[in-house]
């Protein structure tokens, strides 16, 4: 029996395992690559995608528990130009090596839904890891994106 | 960094030629040679674009450098662009491939070294990308001049157009086939003083930073070739262990499992020359089939020559070895007698962990062994290197193996070494398959080629009015270069200490001696190598002094220096080190946290400067310690002196990146040892700093400059963790010498 669901809107339908993280689902079989593998244990928030619009860690979300819910990756973020925290990132050139920022504003988005107006230590709830060390421009992009959200 | 070492001579010259499309192509061609490694070898590549100008005006720039976070994919095209004098708007940086040129007697980088170690790209750089945009320039100069007939000098030129004295414009992309036909002189042509600079130091965004936020940004793990099968492998945790026996009946039998393999490792002891670890690769046609094929394996490992190590008996080998005098590997006066004569001596020891590099994208490439040539892909630091890999285990000619590079998901010399593009052509030769090698986290963090252990013992001798008479830095650790090829044993000391760094020449009797620890772990360069661990120890033995000897931090570090002086550094970052731009980088950071003012009972400064691959760098920090040993980092200021400032939003990156490096290393991060093996195993026990950890804020003071540029992906993250444990110390008189820190400060003040 195939699973059903959607990822960035596309109705979806997988007849694979469905004890695939749903991260390698999205990487291997859907060929959205813009969602990250760090380390496998939904640790570092690399993989983070929104599954009906909450944030999770891809790599530890079986494809079996997203049928019949939609699931938002970075590319199917801001679908009529760039989201306000994309744009945000760029105002703030967040990114060094850049290879968990997809996985950073995909929380962030998360973290603006529910507090639209955050105060350091809301952000301070992000727990995705950056190797290269942009936190201090990540908080200041996050700000920056609900400055840009509320007007 | 020992990363690529050149015989230069400071010359290139461009050869140019018109696309079929109209456009200008800008070959350069240096005079350069590759290292004697390079030299016996030869490979193939597609030479593409180097700096391409479009009849509409549109320039690509090809970006030579290994992108690994470091931004050199932003800043190297600038320095080209600025003396082109093109408008950065118009600029498409695109990432060239591996490229030497193989055709005459010596081989030659085609567009210059592509590595990343030992922050070099910019230094490496700096005077060839110049020439090469000034010598486009000058062809573009030379066809204006004809058309308007008025000589050379008299056209200007300023974002992509040539400037006729009476005000008139042409676009470059206008004057493309008359500078085709153009000669170049034979010398190289003048390049721009530094006020005349209009891209270089201005700040610059990211060039690929679009699809990094959009998710298009191509990285190793983001290759999937046509055909391609994905391999992860099974690694003998025990170090130099092997397989005793083994079962993968119920790995083949995994749905989509293709092939499983042996892959041998190296033997035990032997240098490292390709993997570093014999294990069993399960080769599938997707990740999951590949992870659950591994997950099925059964292998009975023998536990090898390392069996009874374990970190506790690292630190018992080096109490005992620090216990006598070490291998003399600098001496300056005569340290014994200064002790003798001293009226006080000041002592203590420290302690390195090895800890791992855990960049975020794992190790992963793309490789195709093929019957007579071999492709690879991959997230490289030194493509040079992935090809003599790919070469070493598959006899094929260097010519016929191309690497394309990808950008890397980090870096910080974990991917010097290409152990793992090794491993993915061993499984592609064994199989015949294109394969695509993914490491897992757990894979990366038990086989590392780690930042070396040490324990370290400093002594200084102060005379009647305090200042420092004499200094010796005893060390014990475990060399980088262990299991270097053709390194012998007395040589390997060169990777841990660096004679000439502070305070050499400052202190007349400066002794340093090295012991060689024996461990079963293999090492390498990680970010900054022996810098992060003395630095350390220096910057906070310096602040033991004051402390002994009731001397405020900073006006005995400015003492020591003494009068503006430059000294002789032999080692990776010289030729020259100057007392005078050190001491500015720790005014800065002392006058931007007001040093010396009161601070409420529980709060502290610290403070430390030091000298790292050319560049100048200094921390100052406010932290408060709660009665009870909560730590909380209050204000962190960090300067930097790198000469001419590229790109001041990439230095602001480098430097709040290697602060938090620095800071989440010392704090949190150790990579233990047991029974021969590595403990860690994922984020949980290799707990990078989350956001929540590290200041809110990082400020960086760039110093102007128009000396000769450094780099700066290293400067930031030697002096973080002293200004730290300095700043702690002050604020609760609780020294930490042992790293990481973890609990410390709460178990000292039970």
């Amino acid at each position: 029996m195939s699973l059903r669901f959607t990822v960035n809107g596309v109705d979806r339908e997988f007849a694979g395992d469905g004890e695939m993280p749903l991260l390698w689902y999205l990487r291997d079989h859907a060929r959205l690559t813009g969602t990250k593998f760090g380390c496998g244990n939904g640790i570092c928030g690399a993989c983070t995608v929104l599954v009906d619009g909450a944030a999770q860690r891809s790599c530890v979300v079986p494809v079996s528990a997203v049928a019949g819910r939609s699931v938002t990756t970075i590319e199917g973020l801001g679908e009529s130009g760039l989201h306000a925290v994309q744009k945000a990132w760029l105002e703030e050139d967040v990114a060094q090596c850049g290879y968990c920022q997809a996985g950073q504003i995909m929380a962030a988005v998360a973290l603006l839904e529910k507090t639209p107006d955050p105060a350091p230590a809301d952000i301070d709830s992000i727990t995705n890891l950056c190797r290269c060390g942009t936190y201090v421009r990540i908080r200041r992009a996050i700000a920056r994106a609900a400055r840009d959200l509320s007007k | 960094m020992n990363a690529l070492q050149f015989a230069v001579t400071r010359r290139a010259f461009l050869q140019s030629s018109l696309t079929a499309s109209g456009g200008l192509l800008l070959v350069p061609v240096f005079s350069r040679l590759a290292t004697a490694e390079e030299a016996s070898v030869s490979p193939p590549n597609p030479f593409g674009l180097f700096l391409r100008i479009e009849p509409d005006n549109r320039v690509f720039i090809g970006a030579r450098g290994a992108e690994i976070g470091q931004g050199v994919k932003t800043s190297l095209p600038m320095i080209i662009a600025d003396e082109l004098d093109a408008a950065w708007a118009d600029v498409t940086v695109e990432q060239l491939p591996l490229a030497i040129d193989y055709s005459g007697a010596t081989p030659q980088w085609k567009y210059g070294p592509q590595g990343a170690g030992g922050s070099t790209s910019i230094p490496d750089a700096w005077a060839d990308l110049r020439q090469v945009g000034a010598q486009a320039r000058w062809l573009i100069r030379q066809a204006a001049a004809a058309q308007w007939s008025i000589p050379h000098d008299d056209v200007a030129t300023r974002d992509g157009h040539a400037i006729h004295p009476d005000g008139r414009r042409v676009a470059y992309g206008g004057l493309l086939a008359a500078a085709a036909a153009m000669t170049l002189p034979a010398e190289p042509v003048p390049m721009k003083a530094p006020a005349e600079y209009r891209i270089i130091g201005r700040p610059q965004r990211v060039v690929d930073a679009g699809d990094i936020v959009t998710g298009r940004a191509r990285y190793g793990i983001d290759v999937y070739e046509p055909g391609a099968f994905t391999a992860v492998m099974l690694r003998c945790p025990y170090f130099d262990g092997d397989i005793a026996s083994y079962e993968d009946s119920a790995a083949r039998a995994v749905p989509g499992v293709r092939a499983v393999v042996v892959v041998p490792g190296p033997k035990p002891g032997e240098p490292i020359t390709a993997n570093l670890a014999t294990g069993i690769a399960v080769v599938a046609e997707d990740t999951w089939s590949a992870l659950k094929g591994r997950a099925a394996l059964k292998v009975e490992w023998t536990r090898g020559p390392f069996a009874a190590e374990s970190s506790a008996v690292l630190d018992a080998q080096c109490s005992e070895l620090l216990a006598r005098t070490g291998q003399v590997v600098h001496n300056d006066g005569d340290f014994d007698a200064a002790r003798t004569g001293a009226a006080r001596t000041v002592q203590a020891r420290y302690r390195q962990p090895y800890v791992s590099h855990a960049p975020l994208e794992p190790e992963n490439a793309f490789v195709h062994v093929m019957a007579e040539r071999a492709r690879v892909i991959g997230p490289l630091q030194q493509p040079a290197g992935a090809s003599r890999a790919v070469h070493l285990v598959t006899g094929i000619p260097r010519p016929a193996i191309s690497v394309d590079m990808v950008r890397s998901g980090g870096g910080f010399g974990r991917k010097l070494t290409n152990d793992f593009v090794a491993e993915a052509a061993l499984i592609s030769k064994a199989t015949g398959l294109p394969i695509k090698l993914l490491w897992t986290r757990s894979d990366d963090l038990q086989h590392d080629f780690f930042r070396p252990f040490g324990h370290h013992e400093l002594i200084a001798t102060l005379d009647v009015d305090d200042r420092v008479t004499g200094w010796t830095h005893r060390l014990a650790s475990a060399s980088k270069y262990y299991r270097r090829p053709n390194m012998q044993p007395e040589g390997l000391w060169e990777a841990e200490l660096y004679p000439d760094d502070f305070p050499a020449k400052l202190v007349p009797n400066y002794r340093l001696e090295w012991h060689s620890v024996q461990s079963g772990m293999t090492r390498g360069s990680w970010r900054a190598p022996a810098h992060t661990a003395n630095a350390f120890v220096v910057q906070s033995f310096l602040d033991e002094i004051a402390a002994a000897t009731g001397q405020d931090p900073l006006r005995l570090r400015l003492a020591m220096l003494g009068e503006d002086r430059e000294f002789d550094y032999a080692q990776h970052g010289g030729p020259k080190f100057s007392t005078a731009r050190l001491r500015t980088v720790l005014e800065r950071v002392a006058a931007g946290i007001d040093w010396g003012r009161t601070l409420p009972r529980g709060r502290g400064l610290g403070i430390a400067a030091h000298f790292t691959f050319g560049g100048y760098a200094a921390h100052a920090m406010e932290v408060e310690v709660s009665p009870r040993g909560d730590l909380a980092i209050h204000r962190v200021i960090c300067a930097i002196d790198c000469g001419q400032p590229v790109n001041p939003l990439g230095i602001n990156a480098q430097m709040q990146g290697g602060t938090i490096d620095g800071l989440s290393t010392a704090l949190n991060l150790e990579i233990s040892i047991k029974d021969g093996r590595v403990v860690e195993g994922n984020f949980n026990d290799y707990p990078l700093a989350t956001m929540a950890q590290m200041p809110r804020d990082i400020e960086v003071i760039i110093v102007d400059s128009t000396e000769s540029p450094a780099g700066c992906g290293e400067m930031g993250i030697p002096t973080a963790a002293p200004a730290l444990a300095n700043a702690i110390f002050a604020a609760s008189g609780v020294r930490i010498r042992n790293l990481p820190m973890r609990d410390q400060l709460v178990q000292a003040l039970k």
